[in-house]
């Protein structure tokens, strides 16, 4: 476990750089840890983070299958937006655990 | 003291040989996770490894019961391999396999090619067992790229950080 600044706040991290505590998440935390990775955060961005955020809270396993499915943006379209780590990059932004589905 | 350099996976070749459910969801599991982690994955399916690929039989794929020993009945006795010889029994096992699978969000075959070739992955044919089964581009998915040799299957394994797979 880490501190880190992100946007002005103090937040506990895990050595991979997700947010300890789903909590403290905020758009501008999401904003700043995605330009540490190069990627600007637009609409469609927010919007699959509050998907991952609610399905997270609700207690479900995510998976990409299931992103593509929420009508939000199809698989293509989630590599495109979080490259290199369609649920990787796009849980640590949602302030959520690492996924730990193989899928 | 020697410096230990860290070469992290860039690339991974995975060849699937055999057409058992858990055989090809082998190689399609990890490939999908290989993209899914920022990996270039390429499939390479030979022999009967062909049926994932094959329009007619991809979502038909069936787990044996015979002569597989981690089959067990439900609660964990043993599956004896003659039960497993009865007319349906294998392709009632391979449904409920199937449906275990969906209920973790893995998908039919089809619709994991679709999630892998979405993240940049390749799927690419054996040319010498295609020939042998009399399989032609047409007979295979849309989403195998090329019919290949092994010749162009190891000209695609260069550089740094690349493994081959044999599932």
């Amino acid at each position: 476990m880490a501190e880190k600044n992100l946007a002005g706040k103090t937040v506990e991290v895990t050595e991979e750089g997700y947010l300890v505590n789903t909590g403290d998440w905020s758009k501008e935390i999401a904003a700043e840890m995605a330009k540490e990775d190069g990627i600007e955060l637009t609409d469609k961005h927010y919007e699959v983070l509050d998907y991952l955020r609610k399905e997270q809270a609700a207690g479900a396993t995510l998976t990409i299958r299931k992103v593509g499915k929420s009508g939000i943006t199809d698989i293509k379209g989630l590599y495109q937006l979080f490259p290199g780590g369609p649920l990787k990059l796009s849980s640590k932004y949602a302030g959520i655990p690492k996924p730990a589905s193989c899928v | 003291m020697t410096e230990v350099k860290e070469t992290p996976l860039k690339k991974v070749l995975i060849i699937v040989a055999k057409a058992n459910i858990e055989d090809v969801y082998a190689g399609l599991i990890m490939a999908n996770g290989a993209v899914m982690e920022g990996i270039e994955a390429k499939l390479f399916f030979t022999f009967f490894g062909l049926d994932a690929i094959t329009k007619k039989y991809m979502n038909k794929l069936h787990t044996s019961t015979v002569g597989n020993p981690g089959m067990r009945m439900p609660g964990g006795l043993p599956f004896p391999t003659l039960l497993g010889a009865i007319p349906g029994v294998e392709a009632g096992v391979s449904a409920m396999m199937k449906k275990q699978m969906d209920e973790l969000d893995v998908p039919p075959v089809d619709e994991f090619l679709d999630m892998i070739t979405a993240g940049g992955g390749e799927i690419y044919a054996c040319k010498m067992a295609a020939d042998m089964f009399k399989l032609t581009k047409d007979d295979l998915s849309d989403h195998v790229e090329a019919i290949i040799t092994v010749g162009d299957l190891y000209a695609m394994s260069g550089g740094e950080g690349t493994q081959i797979i044999f599932t």
